[in-house]
């Protein structure tokens, strides 16, 4: 009983943890497009402060994953 | 002899034990573990797109600091104003071989230029001087032959312009013009 309610727990938290990766991957997916459209078309200055950004999303993600295998120890 | 198998609490179909096949206590498969680990798995890899993604932009960032290191191409001569016809077209590659430039004669002393990759899928464009167009036959985008700005089809932004000069009767390519709008 205890190891099933322990199991019902980690799902729920991996469902929530997979929603909030999936936003933050969606939003890595327009800064991308967003930036290549800027950068073909001559605007430049987006590119860094896009990559940066894209860069921070990465480290929620991983910091995300991180905790589920912290659970799961 | 009679061996009694345990299965997991939850099996696919939610029947009791005694109600499964023989294969399935065999083949004992626990289904919310099962799906638990596919939820970590598939965040696992959604995690590593989130970096393919960062690779992505930082390709982005590299192309245009060695695009700036080649930015100060020097002037570079197209052809002679008496080759080019009025409602003629050159075309010519710059600033690198690979980068084909449409030249055009639209009067007896105006000339454009513009890169000859549609901003849609890069198809080459074609000059169409009488009809003060540009034309990508590969998916009918249209431009304006006076700005390159698009008219018609899906190309939403306009064709790079390349700055000419005309020295001595000699027409020269000295830079490209990106522009958004």
């Amino acid at each position: 009983m205890n190891r099933d309610s322990n199991r019902e727990q980690l799902s729920t938290v991996i469902y929530g943890i997979l929603c909030i990766v999936l936003i933050l991957l969606v939003l890595q997916l327009w800064l991308l497009s967003a930036t290549m459209n800027a950068y073909l078309g001559g605007d430049e200055s987006i590119v860094w402060p896009a990559a940066w950004a894209s860069v921070a999303c990465f480290l929620l993600n991983a910091g995300l994953l991180w905790q589920v295998f912290r659970l799961e120890s | 002899m009679d061996k009694k198998i345990s299965l997991p609490v939850i099996t696919p179909d939610g029947r009791p034990p005694e109600a499964q096949p023989k294969w399935r206590h065999d083949f004992p498969i626990d289904v919310p573990e099962a799906d638990y680990v596919a939820r970590r798995d598939f965040t696992k890899f959604m995690v590593l797109t989130s970096f393919a993604f960062v690779i992505g932009q930082f390709w982005i960032g590299l192309k245009r600091a060695f695009r700036r290191e080649s930015a100060g191409t020097s002037a570079q001569r197209i052809a002679s104003v008496a080759a080019v016809p009025v409602g003629g077209a050159v075309s010519f590659s710059f600033p690198k071989p690979n980068d084909a430039c449409l030249l055009m004669r639209t009067g007896t002393d105006d000339f454009v230029a513009y890169s000859a990759k549609c901003t849609h899928l890069s198809c080459a464009v074609l000059p169409d001087v009488k009809n003060n167009a540009l034309r990508c036959p590969c998916h009918n985008g249209l431009f304006d032959l006076a700005t390159g700005r698009p008219l018609a089809g899906p190309p939403s932004r306009p064709l790079p312009r390349i700055r000419i000069e005309v020295r001595k009767g000699e027409i020269f390519a000295t830079a490209v013009e990106e522009r958004m709008t």
